[in-house]
């Protein structure tokens, strides 16, 4: 199974109801796969007229309360912002996979990490933010689907599930895990009809003095609590590092043997991987940091995520980059070339 | 987190980790060539990982593929020295040949590609006329399996049995009726290797 | 006393937000009624547009939400392929459906969507006031045609259902008026049917257009805006059944 093909059949088991999508490459093995699994399954599959269309209907079916998802890659991401600003306001659970390609404008069909600035900040129009899993292997592609539905739920958001054209296209044996993760609190709020019960609204707009304002508060309370309780990240060989490089995704398999050989060539190097990208890990980045030593990011975009590794080390280390923009990916030998530069002469 | 992938150190070379790159243009079969290695060394109990060469640049141009197989975890997928190399036309001889690791196999379709490559004396080199050999069998399009069969062969991971056990995992049902031929294929490749030997 | 006249359940007890002679808050009864008469209030979904009908879920008491503008059609697909039973229907200015949402409403209809559309043409966009519409006639003076719609550069008003006319997907397709009370019964109707048409599963989708005074931004009395409509706006868009696949 390719990555694609690994998340669609994830999603499935973890109850999607609903996929709606726009072919885009490199990640047509997705709407592909829905489109003769779901019916199979009794569920739903709409190949829509747009991106724009796609994210709505998943906006329509997520308000009656169904597991919905879209998926696309860089361009088509960019069409969807207006939903997931509305979808952020209007506090829908849902799940958007972007398989990211190299832009910007069209771009080219590499894989690529440079949509990062647009999912962890939001994306769209106004104050939000959306959930966003970095998987680093096949394995992952379907191991965050189940998570991410739930985490949706949970938090009643848009969870974007931040893959490339490798993580797509490459196939590795997996298990796919059926058991499911979290009790979840009752869609009191979805449309079904009012059947005994009041109206239910669902809206983004909050007219009146401070309405708009305090659902503003309510939800940054809720991001709040998010970036407390769902951080993932990923460490190694941390602790008496000279040099920590850190990476996601796909980029973060590739600086694995890097750091390796660089221990080898007797330098103390670790890696940390975020696996959520929003909620940022920043506590445990800023923690490696309290001892002095040199961060390097590596990333397949001019740097976007070395910002917030900024922001979380706060002065107290040095913070490089090596980046590879435009479909470009680093090589292990490119890594640790960076990685000698930056350590050997230190110790002279 | 339980759903995190653990990998160990994987790259450290005293294991078992072979990297292999099979290119040629596209309708070659290198795709399936590479599947199917990945997938009969997984059924072995190895790690693999495979990645193709993806999209417009794919169509009417050169394809290929990297398939890692390896004892323990594979950390990257992408290979950049490969171990060994099957090459299926001129142009992907070019491009790949001199990124061959010392000490690597390079397999080539000697149907479509004129004289013998000028390679570092670390390298084996094994000319393989795959297209003839597939002609032979009657179907072109099985030199995809005749070149695989010889790379098994001579790399001894596993016989071309092994790997003709899962064409039918591999193949698409509605290719199925070619299976005979491309188990026939296997073989005569192994077999051209022991014949040069 | 005999009542003869009451506010439908659905229709809920508040002052609305609209304009003096404004048309939606008799589309709004209507939709109100059709609802209540068909008893189907417990399992309708309603879409509000962008435009002033924004606050929709103000005035029906429905399980309603509120959409991107132009989308109402798509976010109907979403609700109704996942819930076939329920009854889905989108509420649209013609801001909303014939200029940002024309994609999605051609394609929910290419696509043969088992929805109720009701699309109010008011020649103008009301919400931000009263700019040119699609459906603006020519000569119609906007707050972006100060010296009246040109043809040039400006292009013809947009007849929406004509256009959709030509599309097998949908099913049911009627232009009606609210410019008098015989005019208002057969709007009636027509948005009846249409929710009829859903309820018994027919396969498409089925839109009522409504052409619906805005004096305000006519710059006219709510009378005179009535006239309008009957002189002017029936001129451009004729009123009548433009297709009905059931009924044929």
């Amino acid at each position: 199974m390719c990555g694609n093909e690994a998340l669609a059949e994830a999603a499935i088991i973890a109850g999607l109801d609903a996929y709606f999508g726009y072919p885009i490459t490199p990640q047509n093995e997705i709407p592909a796969y829905m489109s003769r699994r779901m019916p199979e399954e009794g569920r739903v599959f709409v190949q829509s007229e747009s991106e724009l269309a796609a994210i709505n209907m998943v906006f329509g079916a997520s308000a009656t309360g169904k597991r919905a998802m879209t998926s696309s890659s860089s361009p088509g991401i960019s069409l969807m912002q207006e939903g997931l600003s509305y979808l952020a306001g209007a506090e829908l659970p849902a799940v958007v996979v972007n398989v990211m390609r190299g832009g910007p404008g069209l771009g080219n069909i590499a894989p690529s990490q440079a949509d990062y600035f647009q999912a962890t900040r939001g994306g769209g129009h106004g104050d939000y933010r959306t959930i966003t899993l970095a998987p680093a292997s096949v394995q992952e592609m379907a191991d965050c689907m189940p998570l991410a539905f739930d985490l949706a739920d949970q938090y009643r958001m848009t969870v974007i599930v931040l893959a490339d054209g490798i993580l797509g296209q490459m196939m590795e044996p997996i298990v796919l895990d059926k058991k499911k993760r979290r009790k979840l609190p009752a869609k009191d709020w979805a449309l079904t009809g009012a059947t005994g019960r009041e109206q239910n609204i669902v809206r983004s707009l909050w007219l009146g003095e401070t309405a708009l304002e305090n659902h503003n508060y309510k939800l940054q309370a809720k991001y709040e609590n998010i970036q407390k309780n769902e951080v993932l990240c990923e460490q190694y060989e941390v602790d008496d590092a000279e040099i920590v490089v850190v990476a996601y995704g796909i980029a973060a398999r590739i600086v694995r043997p890097a750091v390796n050989k660089a221990r080898q060539a007797g330098i103390k190097a670790g890696w940390i991987r975020p696996i959520t990208l929003w909620p940022f890990p920043t506590e445990q980045i800023s923690r490696a940091a309290d001892q002095m030593r040199i961060f390097l990011t590596v990333e397949m975009s001019n740097g976007q995520m070395v910002e917030d590794v900024k922001l979380a080390v706060a002065g107290k280390a040095a913070v490089l980059l090596y980046g590879r923009p435009g479909g470009g990916v680093p090589t292990v030998d490119e890594i640790l070339e960076r990685i000698k530069q930056l350590t050997l002469p230190a110790k002279r | 987190m339980s759903w995190v992938t653990k990998y160990e150190m994987q790259d450290t070379r005293n294991e078992f980790y072979e990297e292999v790159v099979i290119a040629g243009f596209g309708g070659q079969g290198v795709m399936l060539a590479g599947k199917l290695l990945a997938h009969t060394a997984m059924k072995r109990g190895l790690e693999v990982t495979y990645m193709p060469s993806y999209g417009a640049e794919v169509r009417g141009g050169t394809a290929n593929c990297m398939v890692i197989i390896a004892k323990n975890k594979i950390a990257s997928p992408l290979v950049s020295r490969p171990d060994s190399l099957i090459i299926m036309n001129k142009a992907s001889l070019s491009k790949f040949a001199s990124r061959l690791k010392a000490g690597g196999l390079l397999i080539f379709n000697s149907s479509l590609i004129d004289g013998e490559p000028q390679l570092p004396d670390t390298i084996e080199i094994l000319a393989v006329p795959a297209d003839d050999i597939a002609l032979e069998l009657g179907n072109l399009k099985a030199a995809n399996m005749v070149a695989l069969g010889a790379y098994l062969q001579k790399r001894g991971l596993f016989g071309s049995d092994a790997a003709a056990d899962s064409l039918v995992d591999i193949l698409a049902k509605r290719h199925h009726r070619t299976l005979p031929v491309n188990t026939k294929a296997l073989h005569r490749g192994a077999e051209y290797v022991v014949s040069r030997s | 006393m005999k009542t003869v006249f009451k506010r439908t359940p659905t229709l809920k007890d508040c002052p609305t937000h609209y304009c003096p002679g404004c048309g939606h808050g008799i589309a709004h009864r209507l939709v109100a009624e059709i609802i209540d008469e068909l008893g189907i209030r417990s399992r309708t979904i309603g879409i509000a547009p962008v435009g002033c009908a924004v606050l929709a879920y103000d005035y029906l008491d429905v399980d309603m939400i509120e959409v991107p503008h132009g989308r109402p059609p798509a976010v109907a697909t979403g609700m109704k392929r996942t819930n076939p039973d329920k009854i889905i229907f989108s509420y649209q200015g013609d801001g909303d459906l014939a200029a940002i949402g024309t994609a999605e409403i051609i394609h929910a209809a290419h696509r043969g969507e088992q929805i109720t559309v009701i699309f109010i043409n008011n020649a103008v966009f009301g919400m931000t006031g009263g700019q040119m519409a699609p459906t603006t006639v020519l000569g119609q003076v906007t707050a972006t045609t100060p010296k009246g719609r040109n043809r040039t550069g400006e292009g013809y008003p947009l007849q929406i259902s004509e256009l959709l006319a030509a599309l097998p997907g949908a099913i049911y397709l009627e232009r009606c008026s609210l410019h008098n009370p015989a005019q208002i019964s057969k709007t009636k109707k027509a948005i009846k049917h249409a929710f009829e048409l859903q309820i018994e599963g027919a396969e498409g989708l089925a839109l009522v257009e409504v052409l619906s005074p805005c004096p305000t931004y006519w710059r006219m009395t709510p009378v005179k805006a009535m006239e309008w409509i009957e002189k002017e706006m029936t001129k451009v868009f004729p009123l009548g059944r433009l297709k009905d696949v059931a009924g044929e």
